[in-house]
């Protein structure tokens, strides 16, 4: 048998136990595909980006599992877990890519659980208060929104591994946003009193977008060598898209993005970051040998 | 040669025969998920499958499974590869496992939104046709849910007959 197979020792040790998703180690999201890096390029770099576009998706979807047995109805606590998941395979494949760019080959769970909160690189937008209803639907079209038109440009990029997780993250974001809109669209055209909360979420959402359009240096630096997005290049087309869905909801034009300042990128959080990660990594700290 | 044929043959319907683990009635290659098997020339079996979602929970599972499959079949060196890309769609699924999910009263998918290149384009009215009913086959039916049990899944209800179903969503 070949020893550097995985499963091999997965299976071995646990012949006959046909539901194993449980106490195996497994761990390796990208088991299998081939990850040599393309020439050129700057591992260190991809690393850091592939952790700021995994931990987008690691801490959003942590926040939208906080619905979970507390949504205002069975099907939207199902939708959000739903989302929340496919945003989790995302980061996992992103977080494994990051471990195997900078050479330091750690895994998804090193990244996701044993890092401080200054060393996650997620926009503030993702840790930001889940709030009621409508403040996490507004969060969800913007952030979906967003990573949408990235991943859409990433289907591009030179690195293999980055464009194969972005085509497929472009099918599932594609109906994130669309249930984000339609949800917008009920709410903000929908009772004086869903509208008004709705009014409420965009205003208390929008001061986070300027960050979005900000470029961080690495972003700069693998966009120009054809393996990352300059985020302000999407700028227009995020506005677009959100003055188009919130004047069908019948709520007034949004105003223009303000120009933000590079700031989870580079590690600087606000104070939601450190509870929201406490509770993520609770169990994986308190049991450091445990495998799930 | 003739063995080699063989056995090429032997690994693809081993791997080929193993179950969803959450839609149990399709195999791997009903669901259009198995992308390739070879033998290579130090007889190791490498099995090539490719992810529903990104998230989805039941593929380790299903590695581990096909890795069983074929060593049952006689092969000592297996390895269960994941392929990315091109990412997998719906319209994968064959005709026969279509026939098997509208027997087991789930209805299967239409076609798959066309990809493009650019920005994906904005929609802001539900487009898609409802699915009709598996059981009683009635076209009226409406959507209780876009996020049924599993990512893969939406939740109807059928307006003639009134049995809650599931469809399997176009992606």
């Amino acid at each position: 048998m070949s020893g550097d197979n995985i499963f091999s020792g997965l299976v071995e040790e646990h012949e006959g136990d046909a539901r194993w998703a449980f106490g195996t180690g497994f761990t390796e999201a990208l088991a299998g595909v081939d990850t040599t890096l393309p020439q050129n390029v700057n591992g260190q770099a991809l690393s850091t980006y592939c952790q700021m576009l995994g931990d987008d998706a690691l801490v959003c979807a942590q926040r939208l599992t906080h619905w979970v047995t507390d949504a205002p109805e069975l099907e939207e606590e199902m939708a959000l877990a739903n989302i929340a998941l496919d945003l989790l395979g995302q980061s996992r494949l992103l977080l494994a890519r990051a471990g195997q760019a900078d050479g330091t080959g750690r895994d998804e769970d090193d990244f996701a659980y044993w890092r401080e909160a200054d060393r996650f690189r997620n926009v503030c937008l993702a840790e930001a208060p889940r709030g009621d209803f409508a403040r996490t639907i507004m969060t969800l079209l913007v952030l979906s929104s967003w990573r949408l038109a990235l991943m859409a440009r990433l289907r591009n990029s030179t690195d293999p591994v980055l464009a194969a997780i972005a085509d497929k993250a472009v099918n599932e974001l594609s109906y994130h946003r669309e249930y984000a809109i339609s949800w917008t669209l009920r709410l903000g055209d929908g009772t004086a009193y869903s509208r008004e909360r709705m009014i409420e979420a965009v205003q208390d959402v929008w001061p986070f977008t300027g960050e979005l359009f900000a470029t961080h240096p690495v972003e700069s630096e693998l966009a120009a060598q054809g393996v990352g997005v300059d985020p302000a290049t999407t700028r227009e087309e995020i506005h677009g898209v959100l003055t188009q869905v919130l004047t069908t909801a019948t709520l007034e034009t949004p105003p223009a993005f303000s120009d933000g300042a590079i700031s989870g990128r580079d590690g600087r959080h606000t104070d939601e970051l450190v509870p929201l990660l406490a509770e993520m990594q609770k169990v994986a700290r308190e049991h450091p040998e445990a495998t799930w | 040669m003739v063995a080699v044929t063989e056995n090429l043959e032997r690994a693809r319907t081993a791997a080929a025969a193993v179950n969803d683990p959450e839609l149990p009635m399709l195999t791997l290659h009903d669901l259009g998920i198995l992308r390739g098997v070879r033998i290579e020339e130090d007889g190791t079996v490498t099995v090539r499958i490719t992810p529903t979602y990104s998230g989805c929970p039941a593929l380790a599972e299903m590695r581990a499974d096909v890795y069983r499959a074929v060593r049952a079949a006689g092969f000592d060196r297996v390895e269960v590869r994941t392929e990315l890309s091109p990412a997998w769609t719906s319209d994968w699924i064959t005709e026969e496992g279509r026939r098997k999910l509208t027997e087991h009263g789930i209805s299967p998918p239409g076609r798959a939104p066309a990809r493009a290149d650019g920005p994906v384009p904005l929609v802001l009215l539900p487009t898609r046709t409802a699915p009709r009913c598996p059981r009683c086959g009635a076209a009226e039916t409406e959507e209780l849910s876009r996020f049924g049990a599993t990512s893969c899944k939406s939740l109807h209800r059928c307006r003639s007959c009134l049995e809650p179903f599931e469809h399997v969503k176009e992606i």
